[in-house]
Protein backbone atom coordinates (compact mmCIF):
# COMPACT_ATOMS: atom_id res chain seq x y z
CA UNK A 1 0.00 0.00 0.00
CA UNK A 2 1.07 3.55 -0.57
CA UNK A 3 1.81 5.53 2.52
CA UNK A 4 2.91 9.10 2.65
CA UNK A 5 4.23 9.85 6.08
CA UNK A 6 5.93 13.12 6.85
CA UNK A 7 8.30 11.34 9.24
CA UNK A 8 9.29 7.92 10.47
CA UNK A 9 10.64 7.11 13.90
CA UNK A 10 13.22 4.48 14.71
CA UNK A 11 14.70 3.64 18.09
CA UNK A 12 18.41 2.98 18.36
CA UNK A 13 20.72 2.17 21.25
CA UNK A 14 23.78 4.41 21.38
CA UNK A 15 27.41 3.28 21.69
CA UNK A 16 27.28 2.83 25.45
CA UNK A 17 24.19 0.72 25.14
CA UNK A 18 22.76 2.49 28.17
CA UNK A 19 20.70 5.18 26.64
CA UNK A 20 17.92 5.00 24.12
CA UNK A 21 18.00 7.61 21.42
CA UNK A 22 15.06 8.04 19.17
CA UNK A 23 15.77 9.26 15.64
CA UNK A 24 13.32 10.40 13.08
CA UNK A 25 13.56 11.30 9.41
CA UNK A 26 11.66 14.46 8.61
CA UNK A 27 10.77 15.29 5.04
CA UNK A 28 10.29 19.01 4.57
CA UNK A 29 7.88 18.80 1.71
CA UNK A 30 7.98 22.53 1.12
CA UNK A 31 11.71 22.26 0.38
CA UNK A 32 11.81 18.87 -1.42
CA UNK A 33 12.18 19.09 -5.19
CA UNK A 34 11.16 15.42 -5.58
CA UNK A 35 14.28 14.70 -7.64
CA UNK A 36 15.09 11.21 -6.35
CA UNK A 37 18.72 11.86 -5.44
CA UNK A 38 18.06 10.52 -1.91
CA UNK A 39 16.33 7.40 -3.21
CA UNK A 40 19.45 6.29 -5.08
CA UNK A 41 21.67 6.29 -1.99
CA UNK A 42 19.29 4.77 0.58
CA UNK A 43 20.95 1.51 1.70
CA UNK A 44 17.66 0.14 3.02
CA UNK A 45 15.59 0.89 -0.05
CA UNK A 46 13.28 2.74 2.32
CA UNK A 47 12.64 5.74 0.11
CA UNK A 48 10.52 5.91 -3.00
CA UNK A 49 9.75 8.81 -5.26
CA UNK A 50 6.08 8.61 -6.13
CA UNK A 51 5.63 11.27 -8.80
CA UNK A 52 5.60 14.47 -6.81
CA UNK A 53 6.21 13.27 -3.28
CA UNK A 54 8.72 11.22 -1.36
CA UNK A 55 7.56 8.14 0.47
CA UNK A 56 9.42 6.85 3.56
CA UNK A 57 8.83 3.20 4.37
CA UNK A 58 8.87 1.43 7.74
CA UNK A 59 12.36 0.04 7.26
CA UNK A 60 13.98 3.50 7.40
CA UNK A 61 16.76 3.43 10.01
CA UNK A 62 17.18 7.23 10.09
CA UNK A 63 20.83 6.76 9.08
CA UNK A 64 20.88 10.23 7.57
CA UNK A 65 22.63 9.41 4.29
CA UNK A 66 19.70 10.84 2.33
CA UNK A 67 19.74 14.02 4.42
CA UNK A 68 23.42 14.50 3.63
CA UNK A 69 23.14 14.24 -0.15
CA UNK A 70 19.91 16.19 -0.67
CA UNK A 71 20.76 19.10 -3.00
CA UNK A 72 18.26 21.36 -1.24
CA UNK A 73 18.37 20.17 2.36
CA UNK A 74 14.81 18.89 2.45
CA UNK A 75 15.58 15.89 4.65
CA UNK A 76 16.51 16.06 8.30
CA UNK A 77 17.21 13.45 10.95
CA UNK A 78 15.93 14.67 14.27
CA UNK A 79 17.50 13.25 17.42
CA UNK A 80 15.47 13.01 20.59
CA UNK A 81 16.90 11.73 23.84
CA UNK B 1 -4.27 -1.49 -21.47
CA UNK B 2 -3.89 -5.17 -22.18
CA UNK B 3 -3.13 -7.61 -19.39
CA UNK B 4 -0.22 -9.20 -21.21
CA UNK B 5 2.61 -7.79 -23.33
CA UNK B 6 5.79 -9.27 -24.61
CA UNK B 7 7.80 -6.29 -23.35
CA UNK B 8 6.93 -3.98 -20.46
CA UNK B 9 9.07 -0.85 -20.19
CA UNK B 10 9.10 1.08 -16.91
CA UNK B 11 10.04 4.71 -17.44
CA UNK B 12 9.57 7.14 -20.32
CA UNK B 13 13.00 8.79 -20.52
CA UNK B 14 15.43 8.26 -23.42
CA UNK B 15 16.33 4.71 -22.26
CA UNK B 16 12.72 3.57 -21.96
CA UNK B 17 11.68 5.30 -25.17
CA UNK B 18 14.43 3.68 -27.24
CA UNK B 19 13.69 0.29 -25.68
CA UNK B 20 9.97 0.59 -26.44
CA UNK B 21 10.52 1.93 -29.96
CA UNK B 22 13.05 -0.75 -30.85
CA UNK B 23 10.92 -3.65 -29.55
CA UNK B 24 7.77 -2.28 -31.22
CA UNK B 25 9.55 -1.86 -34.56
CA UNK B 26 10.48 -5.50 -34.39
CA UNK B 27 6.81 -6.36 -34.15
CA UNK B 28 6.59 -7.16 -30.47
CA UNK B 29 3.75 -6.05 -28.22
CA UNK B 30 5.10 -3.30 -25.98
CA UNK B 31 3.76 -1.28 -23.08
CA UNK B 32 5.62 1.75 -21.75
CA UNK B 33 4.59 3.30 -18.44
CA UNK B 34 5.71 6.66 -17.07
CA UNK B 35 4.87 7.61 -13.49
CA UNK B 36 4.90 11.34 -14.19
CA UNK B 37 1.88 12.97 -15.80
CA UNK B 38 4.04 14.27 -18.67
CA UNK B 39 6.90 12.82 -20.67
CA UNK B 40 9.99 15.04 -20.41
CA UNK B 41 9.06 16.96 -17.30
CA UNK B 42 10.39 17.73 -14.82
CA UNK B 43 13.81 17.95 -16.46
CA UNK B 44 16.69 16.35 -14.51
CA UNK B 45 19.49 17.13 -16.90
CA UNK B 46 22.07 19.65 -18.16
CA UNK B 47 20.96 18.62 -21.68
CA UNK B 48 24.32 18.35 -23.43
CA UNK B 49 25.08 15.65 -26.03
CA UNK B 50 27.69 15.15 -28.74
CA UNK B 51 26.62 15.71 -32.33
CA UNK B 52 27.79 12.33 -33.62
CA UNK B 53 26.46 10.51 -30.59
CA UNK B 54 22.99 11.94 -31.11
CA UNK B 55 23.02 11.15 -34.84
CA UNK B 56 23.26 7.43 -34.07
CA UNK B 57 19.69 7.53 -32.85
CA UNK B 58 17.78 10.43 -34.31
CA UNK B 59 17.92 13.12 -36.98
CA UNK B 60 18.65 16.49 -35.36
CA UNK B 61 15.56 18.68 -35.27
CA UNK B 62 15.42 22.38 -34.38
CA UNK B 63 12.23 21.75 -32.41
CA UNK B 64 14.24 20.17 -29.59
CA UNK B 65 17.69 21.67 -30.06
CA UNK B 66 18.16 24.76 -27.91
CA UNK B 67 21.69 25.58 -29.06
CA UNK B 68 24.59 24.25 -31.12
CA UNK B 69 28.07 24.11 -29.62
CA UNK B 70 31.33 24.70 -31.45
CA UNK B 71 33.69 24.93 -28.51
CA UNK B 72 34.27 24.48 -24.83
CA UNK B 73 36.10 26.18 -22.02
CA UNK B 74 37.57 24.78 -18.86
CA UNK B 75 38.13 27.20 -16.01
CA UNK B 76 40.86 26.19 -13.59
CA UNK B 77 40.54 26.77 -9.85
CA UNK B 78 42.84 29.83 -10.20
CA UNK B 79 40.44 31.37 -12.74
CA UNK B 80 42.54 30.66 -15.83
CA UNK B 81 40.34 29.57 -18.75
CA UNK B 82 41.50 27.23 -21.47
CA UNK B 83 39.38 27.12 -24.59
CA UNK B 84 38.80 24.39 -27.12
CA UNK B 85 37.53 25.30 -30.55
CA UNK B 86 36.34 22.71 -33.00
CA UNK B 87 38.20 22.49 -36.28
CA UNK B 88 35.74 19.97 -37.66
CA UNK B 89 33.61 20.69 -40.71
CA UNK B 90 30.78 23.02 -39.86
CA UNK B 91 32.36 23.59 -36.51
CA UNK B 92 29.50 22.06 -34.57
CA UNK B 93 30.44 19.38 -32.10
CA UNK B 94 27.47 19.15 -29.82
CA UNK B 95 24.02 20.28 -28.86
CA UNK B 96 22.21 21.52 -25.83
CA UNK B 97 18.81 19.91 -26.09
CA UNK B 98 15.39 20.90 -24.89
CA UNK B 99 14.70 17.70 -23.01
CA UNK B 100 11.02 18.43 -22.52
CA UNK B 101 10.47 18.31 -26.27
CA UNK B 102 13.22 15.78 -27.01
CA UNK B 103 11.91 13.14 -24.60
CA UNK B 104 8.39 13.69 -25.86
CA UNK B 105 9.56 13.14 -29.44
CA UNK B 106 11.31 9.88 -28.53
CA UNK B 107 8.22 8.49 -26.78
CA UNK B 108 6.07 9.76 -29.64
CA UNK B 109 8.24 7.70 -32.00
CA UNK B 110 7.82 4.66 -29.74
CA UNK B 111 4.05 5.14 -29.84
CA UNK B 112 4.12 5.54 -33.64
CA UNK B 113 6.09 2.30 -33.84
CA UNK B 114 3.20 0.56 -32.10
CA UNK B 115 4.00 0.70 -28.40
CA UNK B 116 1.19 1.37 -25.93
CA UNK B 117 2.07 4.33 -23.70
CA UNK B 118 0.56 5.18 -20.32
CA UNK B 119 1.47 8.28 -18.31
CA UNK B 120 0.79 8.93 -14.63
CA UNK B 121 1.11 5.18 -14.33
CA UNK B 122 3.55 3.79 -11.81
CA UNK B 123 4.97 0.30 -11.46
CA UNK B 124 4.45 -0.27 -7.73
CA UNK B 125 5.59 -3.89 -7.38
CA UNK B 126 6.95 -6.77 -9.39
CA UNK B 127 4.74 -9.80 -9.95
CA UNK B 128 6.67 -12.93 -9.06
CA UNK B 129 5.71 -16.57 -9.66
CA UNK B 130 7.92 -19.42 -8.48
CA UNK B 131 10.75 -16.96 -7.98
CA UNK B 132 10.53 -15.57 -11.50
CA UNK B 133 9.48 -12.13 -12.60
CA UNK B 134 6.20 -12.30 -14.53
CA UNK B 135 5.19 -8.67 -14.81
CA UNK B 136 4.37 -5.66 -12.72
CA UNK B 137 1.59 -4.20 -10.65
CA UNK B 138 0.67 -0.82 -12.08
CA UNK B 139 -1.11 2.05 -10.38
CA UNK B 140 -2.88 4.84 -12.23
CA UNK B 141 -5.12 7.39 -10.53
CA UNK B 142 -6.14 4.96 -7.81
CA UNK B 143 -6.63 2.00 -10.12
CA UNK B 144 -4.42 -1.00 -9.54
CA UNK B 145 -3.88 -3.42 -12.40
CA UNK B 146 -1.60 -6.30 -13.20
CA UNK B 147 0.32 -6.50 -16.44
CA UNK B 148 2.19 -9.64 -17.39
CA UNK B 149 5.25 -9.52 -19.62
CA UNK B 150 7.86 -11.87 -21.00
CA UNK B 151 10.54 -9.29 -20.33
CA UNK B 152 10.43 -6.21 -18.10
CA UNK B 153 12.86 -3.44 -19.00
CA UNK B 154 13.48 -1.20 -16.00
CA UNK B 155 14.29 2.29 -17.25
CA UNK B 156 13.22 3.97 -14.05
CA UNK B 157 16.10 6.39 -13.72
CA UNK B 158 18.34 7.47 -10.90
CA UNK B 159 15.54 6.84 -8.39
CA UNK B 160 15.12 3.30 -9.75
CA UNK B 161 13.29 0.91 -7.46
CA UNK B 162 12.21 -1.92 -9.71
CA UNK B 163 15.62 -3.60 -9.83
CA UNK B 164 15.90 -3.39 -6.05
CA UNK B 165 12.49 -5.00 -5.63
CA UNK B 166 13.76 -7.86 -7.80
CA UNK B 167 16.86 -8.37 -5.67
CA UNK B 168 19.42 -6.29 -7.57
CA UNK B 169 21.45 -3.92 -5.41
CA UNK B 170 21.22 -0.57 -7.15
CA UNK B 171 22.37 1.56 -4.19
CA UNK B 172 24.75 4.33 -5.23
CA UNK B 173 27.66 4.96 -2.82
CA UNK B 174 27.30 8.35 -1.09
CA UNK B 175 30.56 9.66 -2.52
CA UNK B 176 29.43 8.67 -6.02
CA UNK B 177 26.14 10.50 -6.21
CA UNK B 178 26.47 13.95 -7.68
CA UNK B 179 24.13 16.13 -5.70
CA UNK B 180 23.03 18.61 -8.36
CA UNK B 181 21.15 21.85 -8.85
CA UNK B 182 20.69 23.87 -12.03
CA UNK B 183 19.02 27.12 -12.98
CA UNK B 184 17.83 27.89 -16.46
CA UNK B 185 18.98 31.49 -16.59
CA UNK B 186 18.24 34.30 -18.98
CA UNK B 187 19.66 37.76 -19.54
CA UNK B 188 23.25 36.71 -18.89
CA UNK B 189 26.45 37.47 -20.82
CA UNK B 190 27.78 34.22 -22.25
CA UNK B 191 29.45 32.74 -25.31
CA UNK B 192 26.34 31.20 -26.90
CA UNK B 193 28.30 28.45 -28.66
CA UNK B 194 30.62 27.14 -25.96
CA UNK B 195 30.05 24.97 -22.92
CA UNK B 196 32.06 26.15 -19.92
CA UNK B 197 33.20 23.91 -17.08
CA UNK B 198 34.46 25.30 -13.76
CA UNK B 199 36.70 23.05 -11.70
CA UNK B 200 38.01 23.35 -8.18
CA UNK B 201 37.42 22.26 -4.64
CA UNK B 202 36.13 25.70 -3.70
CA UNK B 203 33.79 25.91 -6.70
CA UNK B 204 32.44 22.34 -6.89
CA UNK B 205 34.11 19.75 -4.62
CA UNK B 206 34.66 16.47 -6.48
CA UNK B 207 32.40 17.65 -9.24
CA UNK B 208 32.12 20.62 -11.54
CA UNK B 209 30.01 23.63 -12.27
CA UNK B 210 28.72 24.17 -15.78
CA UNK B 211 27.33 26.86 -18.04
CA UNK B 212 25.61 25.24 -21.04
CA UNK B 213 24.13 27.81 -23.45
CA UNK B 214 20.43 27.57 -24.30
CA UNK B 215 20.35 30.69 -26.46
CA UNK B 216 22.12 34.00 -27.07
CA UNK B 217 21.71 35.17 -23.49
CA UNK B 218 20.40 32.05 -21.80
CA UNK B 219 22.03 28.98 -20.31
CA UNK B 220 21.72 26.01 -18.00
CA UNK B 221 23.86 27.09 -15.06
CA UNK B 222 24.32 24.13 -12.79
CA UNK B 223 26.52 22.25 -10.39
CA UNK B 224 27.15 18.72 -9.19
CA UNK B 225 29.09 18.00 -6.03
CA UNK B 226 29.93 14.68 -4.42
CA UNK B 227 27.38 13.46 -1.89
CA UNK B 228 30.13 13.14 0.68
CA UNK B 229 30.96 16.83 0.33
CA UNK B 230 27.34 17.82 0.74
CA UNK B 231 25.80 18.86 4.04
CA UNK B 232 24.02 21.60 5.91
CA UNK B 233 25.33 24.98 4.78
CA UNK B 234 27.42 23.54 1.96
CA UNK B 235 24.97 21.86 -0.36
CA UNK B 236 24.91 22.01 -4.16
CA UNK B 237 22.47 24.90 -3.99
CA UNK B 238 24.73 26.87 -1.64
CA UNK B 239 27.67 26.55 -4.03
CA UNK B 240 25.58 27.42 -7.08
CA UNK B 241 23.93 30.42 -5.45
CA UNK B 242 27.34 31.78 -4.48
CA UNK B 243 28.61 31.39 -8.06
CA UNK B 244 25.51 32.92 -9.64
CA UNK B 245 25.55 35.89 -7.28
CA UNK B 246 29.14 36.63 -8.23
CA UNK B 247 29.08 35.74 -11.94
CA UNK B 248 25.54 36.52 -13.09
CA UNK B 249 24.19 38.98 -10.49
CA UNK B 250 21.62 40.40 -12.92
CA UNK B 251 20.56 37.09 -14.50
CA UNK B 252 17.08 35.74 -14.05
CA UNK B 253 16.30 32.12 -13.22
CA UNK B 254 13.23 30.88 -15.04
CA UNK B 255 13.52 27.28 -13.86
CA UNK B 256 15.12 25.47 -10.94
CA UNK B 257 16.18 21.90 -11.67
CA UNK B 258 17.30 19.48 -8.98
CA UNK B 259 18.71 16.01 -9.32
CA UNK B 260 21.13 13.24 -8.52
CA UNK B 261 23.62 11.87 -11.03
CA UNK B 262 25.41 8.59 -10.35
CA UNK B 263 29.12 8.50 -11.18
CA UNK B 264 29.76 5.04 -9.79
CA UNK B 265 30.65 1.95 -11.78
CA UNK B 266 27.68 0.39 -13.59
CA UNK B 267 25.73 -2.34 -11.78
CA UNK B 268 27.68 -5.59 -11.43
CA UNK B 269 24.98 -7.27 -13.47
CA UNK B 270 22.24 -5.52 -15.44
CA UNK B 271 19.97 -8.51 -16.04
CA UNK B 272 18.04 -11.14 -14.10
CA UNK B 273 15.48 -13.72 -15.19
CA UNK B 274 12.93 -11.79 -17.31
CA UNK B 275 14.46 -8.46 -16.28
CA UNK B 276 16.83 -5.93 -17.85
CA UNK B 277 18.03 -2.61 -16.45
CA UNK B 278 18.91 0.26 -18.76
CA UNK B 279 20.08 3.88 -18.59
CA UNK B 280 20.47 5.61 -15.25
CA UNK B 281 18.77 2.66 -13.53
CA UNK B 282 21.70 0.49 -14.68
CA UNK B 283 24.09 3.24 -13.47
CA UNK B 284 25.64 3.64 -16.91
CA UNK B 285 26.13 7.41 -16.69
CA UNK B 286 29.59 8.53 -17.85
CA UNK B 287 31.42 8.86 -14.51
CA UNK B 288 33.69 11.66 -15.72
CA UNK B 289 31.22 13.95 -17.49
CA UNK B 290 27.98 12.91 -15.82
CA UNK B 291 26.48 12.62 -19.30
CA UNK B 292 23.78 10.00 -19.58
CA UNK B 293 21.54 10.67 -22.59
CA UNK B 294 23.57 8.72 -25.14
CA UNK B 295 24.29 5.85 -22.75
CA UNK B 296 20.59 5.63 -21.92
CA UNK B 297 19.55 5.45 -25.58
CA UNK B 298 22.32 2.97 -26.35
CA UNK B 299 21.46 0.57 -23.53
CA UNK B 300 17.72 0.99 -24.12
CA UNK B 301 18.01 0.06 -27.77
CA UNK B 302 20.44 -2.80 -27.17
CA UNK B 303 18.30 -4.25 -24.38
CA UNK B 304 15.26 -4.32 -26.64
CA UNK B 305 17.20 -5.98 -29.44
CA UNK B 306 18.43 -8.72 -27.12
CA UNK B 307 15.00 -9.06 -25.49
CA UNK B 308 13.38 -9.47 -28.92
CA UNK B 309 15.87 -12.13 -29.86
CA UNK B 310 15.41 -14.01 -26.58
CA UNK B 311 11.60 -13.83 -26.70
CA UNK B 312 11.64 -15.16 -30.27
CA UNK B 313 13.79 -18.09 -29.12
CA UNK B 314 11.55 -18.73 -26.10
CA UNK B 315 14.28 -18.22 -23.50
CA UNK B 316 14.23 -15.07 -21.38
CA UNK B 317 16.32 -16.45 -18.53
CA UNK B 318 19.11 -14.42 -16.99
CA UNK B 319 21.57 -16.57 -18.89
CA UNK B 320 19.95 -15.74 -22.23
CA UNK B 321 19.55 -12.03 -21.44
CA UNK B 322 23.23 -11.83 -20.39
CA UNK B 323 24.03 -11.16 -24.06
CA UNK B 324 22.86 -7.60 -23.39
CA UNK B 325 25.12 -7.23 -20.36
CA UNK B 326 28.14 -8.58 -22.21
CA UNK B 327 27.53 -6.50 -25.32
CA UNK B 328 27.19 -3.12 -23.66
CA UNK B 329 30.28 -3.76 -21.54
CA UNK B 330 32.27 -4.70 -24.65
CA UNK B 331 30.95 -1.71 -26.60
CA UNK B 332 32.72 1.59 -27.07
CA UNK B 333 30.33 3.01 -24.49
CA UNK B 334 31.15 0.31 -21.93
CA UNK B 335 34.87 0.75 -22.38
CA UNK B 336 34.54 4.50 -22.21
CA UNK B 337 32.70 4.24 -18.87
CA UNK B 338 35.43 2.02 -17.43
CA UNK B 339 38.19 4.32 -18.66
CA UNK B 340 36.45 7.50 -17.54
CA UNK B 341 35.75 5.97 -14.14
CA UNK B 342 39.49 5.70 -13.52
CA UNK B 343 40.12 9.22 -14.77
CA UNK B 344 37.34 10.55 -12.55
CA UNK B 345 38.78 8.74 -9.55
CA UNK B 346 42.14 10.34 -10.29
CA UNK B 347 40.81 13.84 -10.92
CA UNK B 348 38.72 14.08 -7.74
CA UNK B 349 41.80 13.38 -5.62
CA UNK B 350 43.78 16.29 -7.03
CA UNK B 351 44.28 19.46 -5.02
CA UNK B 352 43.53 22.75 -6.74
CA UNK B 353 47.23 23.47 -7.39
CA UNK B 354 47.52 20.25 -9.38
CA UNK B 355 44.35 20.98 -11.34
CA UNK B 356 45.74 24.42 -12.17
CA UNK B 357 48.98 22.89 -13.43
CA UNK B 358 47.17 20.31 -15.55
CA UNK B 359 44.85 22.83 -17.19
CA UNK B 360 47.64 25.33 -17.86
CA UNK B 361 49.70 22.61 -19.54
CA UNK B 362 46.89 21.44 -21.80
CA UNK B 363 45.95 24.95 -22.88
CA UNK B 364 49.34 25.33 -24.53
CA UNK B 365 48.56 22.47 -26.91
CA UNK B 366 46.92 22.66 -30.29
CA UNK B 367 43.99 20.28 -30.17
CA UNK B 368 42.77 19.26 -33.59
CA UNK B 369 40.10 16.78 -32.64
CA UNK B 370 37.36 17.50 -30.17
CA UNK B 371 36.48 14.85 -27.64
CA UNK B 372 36.95 13.94 -24.02
CA UNK B 373 39.33 11.18 -25.07
CA UNK B 374 41.47 13.53 -27.15
CA UNK B 375 41.61 15.93 -24.27
CA UNK B 376 42.72 13.16 -21.90
CA UNK B 377 45.34 11.91 -24.35
CA UNK B 378 46.79 15.39 -24.76
CA UNK B 379 46.63 15.91 -21.05
CA UNK B 380 48.76 12.81 -20.57
CA UNK B 381 51.25 13.89 -23.22
CA UNK B 382 51.72 17.19 -21.47
CA UNK B 383 51.97 15.57 -18.06
CA UNK B 384 53.98 12.35 -18.46
CA UNK B 385 53.95 11.86 -14.71
CA UNK B 386 50.20 11.35 -14.89
CA UNK B 387 50.80 8.18 -16.85
CA UNK B 388 52.58 6.68 -13.88
CA UNK B 389 49.98 7.96 -11.44
CA UNK B 390 47.14 6.56 -13.51
CA UNK B 391 48.85 3.19 -13.61
CA UNK B 392 47.29 0.37 -15.55
CA UNK B 393 44.71 2.69 -17.02
CA UNK B 394 47.28 4.47 -19.15
CA UNK B 395 47.56 1.53 -21.50
CA UNK B 396 43.90 1.74 -22.42
CA UNK B 397 44.16 5.40 -23.34
CA UNK B 398 47.18 5.45 -25.62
Amino acid sequence: MITNPVCKRSVKINETGLQHISRMLNVHRDICGYCGCCVSVCPEGALELIDAYLSVEENCTSCGICAKVCPLGALEVVHEK
Amino acid sequence: MKSKYEVLVIGGGPAGALAAKTAAEKGFSVCLVEKRPAIGAPVRCAEGIGKEALAEFIEPDSRWISAEMSGAGIVAPDGFEMTLESSMAGGKVGYILDRKIFDRELVWQAADAGADVYVKTRASAPIMHDGRLKGAQLECCGNVSKVMADVVIAADGVESKFGKWCGIDTTVPVREIMSSVQYVMTDIDINPHATIFYLGNEVAPEGYLWVFPKGKRAANVGIGISGRKSGKGHRAKDYLDRFVKQKFPHGKSIECIIGGVSVCRPLECTVADNLMLVGDAARVVDPLTGGGIYNAMFTGKLAAEVAADCIAKGDVSKKALMTYDREWRASKMGKSIERNYHIKEYMIKQPDEKLNAIIHSVSALDLTEFSTLTLIKELLKANPKLLIELGALAASIR
